[in-house]
């Protein structure tokens, strides 16, 4: 499975949403808002990095690059991937859940 | 090749409060919707989704807004009867099953965790 | 692979349609079908002909229509919620149409992959 996340994790509960409800081994991709949490340095980075060692944690590039945050660290485990790494997660995960 | 109809594995995901935003009722409106299709049908609700399922709501009578959660009670009627409740959800809100408007299966967050992964489409509000 | 592609916020106040539309794209680009675009809740903007965005903005409407008619996707509006927004035949943009929500029960159904965009 994977699951997707679209908000900020300083605004709203939608990354701890999922990361109570993903299984171990499924994949989480961060984009628009939820890019910010990817960001090393921050006060959930921690939980990140954690969630980064029981899932595959991806964050979408070209989000990062529009909120200036293109060549900013990321959470150590997470990766970067492009629209077309989006669609091959899709692809290559199975059900993709959104959690809005 | 069979000529059998694919039954998928739904869930509808309520994960919002009811009246802020739209995004209850027009999620019922789709599981009415669903109904007709003869497919697995899961309706779940976690988070604030567990306050669609309060007693004693009247958006109506105090703000003119539709009291759709009464459409709830109908479900059964649409052979609409896998209805889960994330238990969690329900404590962290001081509210237990006696609280809500239709019998569900109250289950806690690893097993919504686990239906959530056996699922082939989710559809999230 | 065949995806299906939910759409929920209109045009402006979210990036769901953005996020939608530039997956939508890449979809394409691979050589991936996308059998269904459907727009629901807000997202039934998304197929309002009268928007007319600052000429230095993307046109969001006109951006979806130019996708559907290059590929000839089925860009669906639901009837239900597109009828209370005030989003009928008599203003949507082309290639877009009303359909009901079992267009979208069936694209979920009928696709590999159904990916929902949201707020």
């Amino acid at each position: 499975m994977l699951h997707t996340v679209n908000k900020s994790p300083f605004e709203r509960n939608n990354l701890d949403a999922c990361l109570n409800r993903a299984a171990a081994g499924s994949a989480i991709l961060l984009y628009e808002d939820a890019v910010y949490a990817a960001v090393a340095g921050t006060a959930v980075a921690e939980r990140v990095r954690h969630a980064a060692e029981q899932h595959d944690v991806y964050v979408l590039a070209p989000d990062l690059q529009a909120r200036g945050m293109k060549d900013a660290a990321l959470v150590e485990g997470v990766k970067p991937v492009d629209y077309t790494g989006f669609v091959e997660l899709v692809a290559a995960r199975g059900t993709a859940t959104a959690w809005l | 090749m069979s000529e059998e109809a694919t039954v998928k594995k739904f869930m509808y995901l309520n994960r919002k409060a009811p009246h802020g935003t739209i995004y209850a009722l027009e999620v019922l409106e789709m599981i009415l919707v669903a109904a007709m299709f003869d497919q697995d049908v899961h309706v779940c609700f976690a988070d604030d989704g567990v306050y669609e399922l309060k007693k004693g709501q009247d958006a109506k009578g105090a703000l003119e807004m539709k009291d759709f959660v009464t459409t709830y009670r109908a479900l059964d009627g649409y052979d609409i009867e896998k209805l889960y409740a994330e238990k969690e959800s329900l404590e962290e809100r001081g509210l237990t099953a006696a609280d809500l408007v239709v019998p569900v299966e109250v289950i806690d967050r690893a097993a919504m965790a686990a239906l959530i992964d056996s699922m082939d489409v989710v559809l999230s509000a | 692979m065949k995806f299906a592609i939910l759409v929920n916020e209109g045009p402006f106040n979210h990036q769901a349609s953005d996020s939608a539309y530039q997956f939508c794209k890449a979809a394409l680009d691979m050589g991936h079908e996308v059998v269904r675009v459907f727009f629901y809740y807000d997202g039934v903007h998304n197929a309002n002909r009268l928007s007319e965005p600052q000429s230095d903005d993307r046109n969001v409407v006109r951006r979806w229509s130019e996708l559907g008619v290059r590929h000839g996707l089925d860009l669906s509006v639901c009837v239900a919620a597109g009828l209370r927004r005030g989003i009928k035949d008599d203003v949507l943009a082309p290639g877009f149409r009303i359909t009901g929500l079992g267009q979208l029960i069936e694209a979920g159904i009928e696709a590999d992959r159904l990916v929902t965009f949201g707020d």
